[in-house]
């Protein structure tokens, strides 16, 4: 009996380790990922006069490039990044579908053909324009999931994983076309904003932007985080879960919409950037299994790490121009989900 | 009994003939009600008897007789031979794969031949229309490669839907690489209208260019249509009622490639001609695949056609992207069918 205890101890004890240590990493890697995205774009910064200039000895030309320029777009692409993994986790951990990803799903198209309405007849200019944008892109998300609601699971009949995602990408189609031949009317900077956005550019880069969804991606984050047991007993499957007691159609509806909620308030910044709900959860429950308690706050750095690498590749690759971070996901996120669906098969 | 028999054959049979021809004329009609409108329909306003003088007594020396003869005709001849091309490969493969929902966009084939001229674009900007046509054959073939080589199978309908997402995932990867050579190369102009798919750029020369292709691609489909009818029964069927599958299957392959390959290096990548047509068609004249892919021609022509005239029309004087329209119909028309597929399914 004593030896067993033993044994669970242990057992628990180096998995406590291990999950303190893929933390420490992960910070690690977030802060180098950091250090690297300071310095890099057109004007040069080293990390000796970036931590300099942090620490408040820059000069003028340092300081606007440092603060006005790169750390809020930084800052936005590390809680854009944890917010689109959160919400994939979600997703996936509820709907029992591991291909799930709110970009695949259509959550980013819609919130998208909202925000890109709501940006083109009222403008991004007015300060409050910037803190209701997120609202609109829930709204925008939010319908779209209740289409996709509709359309998968009508008749009480649940959607296998893979005719879901494709209702997805058709609903995706379908939007994207949609916003496409609304805004030709429009000029030709107004033309490439949304060409831009599409493909997943960090657009929203100034302090006024991350103040709008700071607060979203905390409150969100630490409700789903309080859930995590729920989202344990949730994944389980639908009957294990309201066999333990727990109301599973109630508790699913709060955490998809606060999954929905997630999405929409990152695409409102970011433009639609894929498979980052995908790849980034999958990265996290190998690293730290399938705990919810340890797993979000993984997966908010792994998605973090993620897109914060994903952007600032973009903006070294194909200098002086700069590639749609959304792109470079793609680019590791496509054939990811390729092997996935190839994986199910056998 | 067995004269009854075969007079209840002819009897069907012509009965379907008919159908068929009432097809055919239904189609033609539309198509010159089309082209006719889409001639006339535009910036410049022009009546029915001014394209008749044109046609008939050309006269450079007036202003609309040059508009008609140099930029509009072009235009509604290159979206016909585009749609016709588009719906015929999307028949083809929908046959082939027994897949219903095979498309030429949907299977990675535009996107792979966009991939390819996006490359030609930037490293030999000086290539001709037929160098460009084998770069889109080559492209179309890498897409279609990798859907398949991905998704690892080859049919049967419970599977259409991985080949699909398997479709979407390749052709984000291949979409994301032709954004980036389009960035870092400066072609990205060029690379976002053959991305989003027009008629703009049409001229005589061009049409000269690729109509032996297309002429040949869509005669060889028809001369075959009756290897295709049985093909569509199953690949085991169609080798127990003594077809040369391989054989078929690989000419079959062939001209999809040239049809589709041909369509994209015209007028850029447009989806959902393939899927929608075919099933409409479908709808009238019954499973023969000797009906159907004529007609298919002539409706998708008509589409592309009347589709193209509404991407002039929406928001003069812009161009509203025709690959945005059509897929402004082809996003819900798939979804109908992802939907109504499961229902079979399950």
């Amino acid at each position: 009996m004593n030896s067993m205890k033993e044994l669970v101890k242990t057992d628990r004890g180096r998995r406590l380790a291990r999950t303190h240590g893929v933390v420490v990493i992960l910070c690690g890697i977030l802060l180098f990922t950091l250090l690297v995205s300071m310095n890099t774009g057109q004007i040069r910064l080293s990390p000796f006069d970036t931590l300099r200039t942090l620490f408040g000895g820059g000069s003028g030309k340092e300081n606007l490039v440092l603060f006005q320029f790169r750390l809020p777009r930084i800052v936005i692409s590390i809680l854009v990044g944890a917010g689109l993994s959160i919400s994939g986790r979600i997703i996936q951990a509820v709907l029992g579908n591991s291909l799930a990803d709110p970009g695949l799903l259509g959550i980013h198209a819609g919130a998208g053909f909202a925000v890109t309405m709501y940006v083109l007849f009222l403008g991004t200019q007015s300060f409050l324009s910037v803190f209701t944008m997120p609202f609109i892109a829930m709204a925008g998300g939010g319908v779209t999931s209740f289409f996709i609601y509709i359309l998968a699971y009508a008749r009480r009949r649940e959607a296998s994983p893979v005719r879901l995602i494709l209702v997805g990408v058709a609903l995706q189609a379908g939007l994207t076309a949609l916003t496409t031949v609304t805004v030709v009317r429009l000029d030709e900077t107004q033309y490439n904003f949304v060409a831009a956005w599409q493909a997943g550019t960090i657009w929203g880069a100034n302090w006024n932007y991350v103040m709008a969804l700071l607060p979203w991606i905390f409150i969100l984050g630490f409700y789903v985080w309080s859930k995590a047991l729920v989202l344990d007993v949730l994944s389980l499957g639908e009957e294990v879960a309201g066999g333990l007691g727990i109301s599973v159609s109630r508790q699913r509806i709060f955490l998809l919409s606060s999954a929905v909620a997630l999405a929409g308030s990152c695409v409102a910044v970011s433009g639609g950037i894929g498979f980052v709900g995908l790849i980034a959860p999958h990265l996290a429950a190998k690293l730290v299994g399938s705990r919810h308690q340890i797993l979000l706050p993984v997966c908010a750095l792994t998605g973090s790490v993620l897109v914060l690498a994903a952007d600032t590749v973009g903006r070294t690759i194909v200098q002086p121009s700069e590639l749609p971070a959304g792109l470079v996901t793609a680019v590791i996120g496509a054939p990811y989900f390729l092997y996935l669906l190839r994986k199910r098969r056998n | 009994m067995k004269p009854s028999i075969s007079t209840e054959q002819t009897g069907y049979q012509k009965n379907h003939l008919r159908k068929t021809c009432l097809a055919l004329l239904g189609g033609l009609l539309l198509l010159l009600f089309a082209m006719t409108a889409s001639v006339m329909g535009g910036a410049s306003d022009i009546s029915v008897k001014t394209l008749w003088e044109a046609v008939t007594q050309y006269d450079a020396g007036k202003s609309q007789h040059l508009i008609i003869m140099d930029l509009r005709l072009p235009r509604v001849v290159t979206g016909a031979m585009v749609g016709a091309s588009l719906a015929v490969a999307g028949a083809m493969m929908q046959a082939m794969t027994k897949n219903p929902l095979a498309d030429s966009g949907l299977m990675g084939l535009n996107a792979g031949a966009v991939f390819s001229l996006s490359v030609c674009f930037a490293f030999y900007p000086g290539l001709g229309y037929q160098e460009m046509m084998w770069a889109a054959f080559a492209g179309a073939a890498l897409g279609a490669g990798m859907v398949t080589g991905a998704s690892g199978m080859r049919g049967g309908t419970n599977e259409s839907g991985r080949i699909v997402l398997a479709g979407a995932a390749v052709s984000a990867l291949l979409t994301a690489f032709s954004q980036g050579i389009g960035l870092h190369f400066n072609v990205s102009q060029k690379v976002m209208f053959w991305t989003t798919g027009g008629t703009a750029g049409a001229n005589w020369q061009q049409i000269k260019g690729v109509s032996p292709w297309i002429a040949a691609g869509l005669i060889g489909a028809f001369l075959l249509a009756r290897s295709i009818s049985l093909l569509s029964l199953g690949q085991e069927t169609a080798k127990g009622l003594g077809v040369n599958t391989g054989a078929v299957n690989a000419v079959c392959s062939c001209l999809v490639l040239i049809l589709a390959g041909t369509a994209v290096s015209i007028a850029g990548g447009i989806g959902f001609v393939g899927l929608m047509v075919p099933h409409i068609v479908r709808y009238f004249v019954g499973v023969d695949y000797r009906s159907i892919l004529p007609v298919s021609a002539i409706f998708g022509a008509a589409l592309v056609v009347a589709a193209d005239l509404g991407a002039r029309l929406v928001n003069p004087p812009f161009e509203t992207p025709l690959g945005a329209v059509i897929a402004l119909l082809g996003g819900p028309f798939f979804l109908y069918l992802a939907c109504s597929q499961r229902r079979r399914n399950v």
